[in-house]
């Protein structure tokens, strides 16, 4: 075993187990906090692939911006576990047996899809996930798409601060 | 067996390397602390702290011995796990930056060549900003955890400060990076040392100055120190804190000001460059630790900087300070990346 299979085995440990622990906790702030957790074992992940820019970005975005705005949230709600309503146990199973068909249905695809197959991931050696490779593939090959999405964002910027604004 | 295969040599260099800049940035942080009271006294014109040792250099150990001998209280109504690993976050993070910063160029020690830097990424400038994100979680898990009215309001005001003021201060700097095209530190300072080539600062002129206004609105400084503003919310977020775990959101200030000083004397002042003086022509040895001492210059004066700021301009107001933040410096920024990249386009043809 390599260095980079222990560090897998290990991250993907810990992706699995902080996202069980996100659905488990009582308390929603420590769901929060354990999202967090499971972005920096995807962020680990995007390392192992070579992936640096993917890999600090999705923690400056997710876990340092998007998941603070959740907290904000969760913490001027003041829920607390004593006051948080209990759940019928009918509509429990019900999610429960609709979330396992639906992660049957997608690992199947996965499995079977024939760009997937035989294929390995490549650890350590690509470099489509280093900043220059990236920048370059996206002012060149697909500048339209970007420049639409963020024609995308700033109008729902614009959407959010007209929204908010008191008149 | 080949579990763990490393070079064993360079894990030990790097081991030593980072023990010495993390103890030597605590001890900064301990001076810190004592500077800025001197610098306080100065400007108030009284003596200072001067009991402990000559000139009371021995103030900040005083200091900390106080801070570990004072009873630990944990509110009981508050997450005990969270209302511990709110310092504790608060201070990792403070202390993560420091392993991409270019400390000095590179020694020749036994026929090594090392590195005074833990890890040259060429994704430097990002993790900074990534690790810099972190700290907000101090704060506010500080502040939640508490379970205090006036804690959870002053988390809630530090983290969207320093939220607020990160866009502007990314903004700032990719006017720099167009200049540069390189994320990487150690690319940045070997650019500006480079002959016939001056410090950033020549060519981002208005881009340091709203980096600088942010550093000051990210390490929670006057005149941005809402969260700590004692006559609205008592004490701020620390509020149900005592002992050491006061002592570490405390000195995890003082940190994030040396480590913002430092970046800002990389980025902008030419790090470990010495003015006038061509490195290359030096041993080695001598040039990197010369040019550690050039970069710890710069680096005390950006922090005497903060404290004279401190001590001379007031608090702002919360609106001021939102409004600062996103109408005037984001603007100029985008501005300032705008002009940047036309005279780049401009030049280059």
């Amino acid at each position: 075993m390599s260095i980079t299979v222990v560090l897998f085995w290990f991250l993907t440990a810990l992706a699995l187990l902080s996202a069980i622990m996100v659905l488990l906790s009582k308390n929603p702030v420590h769901s929060v906090l354990w999202l967090i957790v499971v972005f920096f074992a995807i962020s680990g992940h995007y390392i192992l692939l070579n992936a640096q820019f993917l890999a600090i970005v999705n923690l400056i975005v997710y876990a340092g911006a998007i998941m603070v705005l959740f907290l904000f949230v969760i913490m001027l709600m003041n829920l607390n576990a004593e006051t948080e309503p209990q759940k019928n146990t009918w509509l429990k199973l019900a999610g429960a047996i609709s979330g396992g068909s639906l992660l049957l249905i997608l690992v199947s695809v996965i499995r079977s899809a024939t760009d997937m197959t035989g294929r390995t991931a490549q650890v350590g050696e690509g470099n489509i996930g280093l900043i220059s490779n990236l920048g370059k593939a996206l002012f060149s090959e697909y500048v339209v798409p970007f420049e639409i999405s963020s024609v995308l964002f700033l109008s729902a910027m614009v959407g959010a601060v007209v929204i908010g604004k008191k008149d | 067996m080949t579990l763990l295969a490393f070079d064993w040599i360079l894990l030990i260099e790097k081991f030593v390397l980072i023990a010495i800049i993390v103890s030597v940035s605590l001890v900064i942080a301990m001076y810190e602390t004592y500077a800025e009271r001197k610098v306080a006294a100065f400007l108030q014109d009284r003596p200072g702290p001067n009991r402990a040792g000559p000139f009371g250099m021995l103030q900040p150990l005083a200091d900390g011995l106080k801070l570990f001998m004072k009873e630990e209280i944990i509110p009981n109504t508050s997450n005990k796990f969270l209302f511990i690993l709110g310092p504790c976050l608060a201070m990792l993070t403070a202390m993560m930056t420091c392993a991409v910063i270019p400390w000095g160029s590179h020694l020749e020690l036994f026929g090594r060549h090392i590195d005074l830097q833990i890890a040259d990424i060429n994704i430097g400038i990002l993790y900074v900003f990534g690790v810099v994100s972190m700290g907000v979680y101090g704060i506010m898990i500080g502040g939640w955890a508490s379970n205090n009215k006036f804690s959870l309001i002053a988390a809630l005001r530090g983290a969207s400060q320093v939220i607020s003021y990160e866009l502007a201060m990314g903004l700032s700097l990719i006017a720099l990076l167009m200049l540069t095209g390189s994320l990487s530190l150690r690319t940045i300072v070997d650019q500006q040392m480079a002959p016939g080539h001056l410090w950033n600062i020549v060519y981002q002129p208005l881009g340091f100055l709203i980096f600088l206004v942010c550093a000051f609105a990210e390490c929670n400084r006057t005149p941005f120190d809402l969260p700590e503003a004692e006559n609205e919310l008592n004490f701020g977020y620390h509020q149900e804190y005592s002992s050491m775990k006061l002592g570490f959101y405390l000195f995890a200030e003082y940190i994030n000001m040396f480590i913002s000083s430092v970046i800002m004397a990389t980025l902008f002042f030419g790090g470990y460059d010495i003015p006038f003086l061509d490195e290359s022509t030096l041993n080695p040895n001598v040039a990197a630790l010369l040019g550690g001492a050039a970069l710890f210059l710069k680096v005390v004066f950006f922090i005497f900087l903060f404290m004279w700021v401190r001590w001379t301009v007031p608090r702002f107001r919360y609106d001021q300070l939102m409004d600062l933040g996103w109408k005037k410096l984001i603007p100029l920024a985008l501005a300032n990346m705008v002009v940047t990249g036309a005279v780049i386009l401009w030049l280059k043809k």
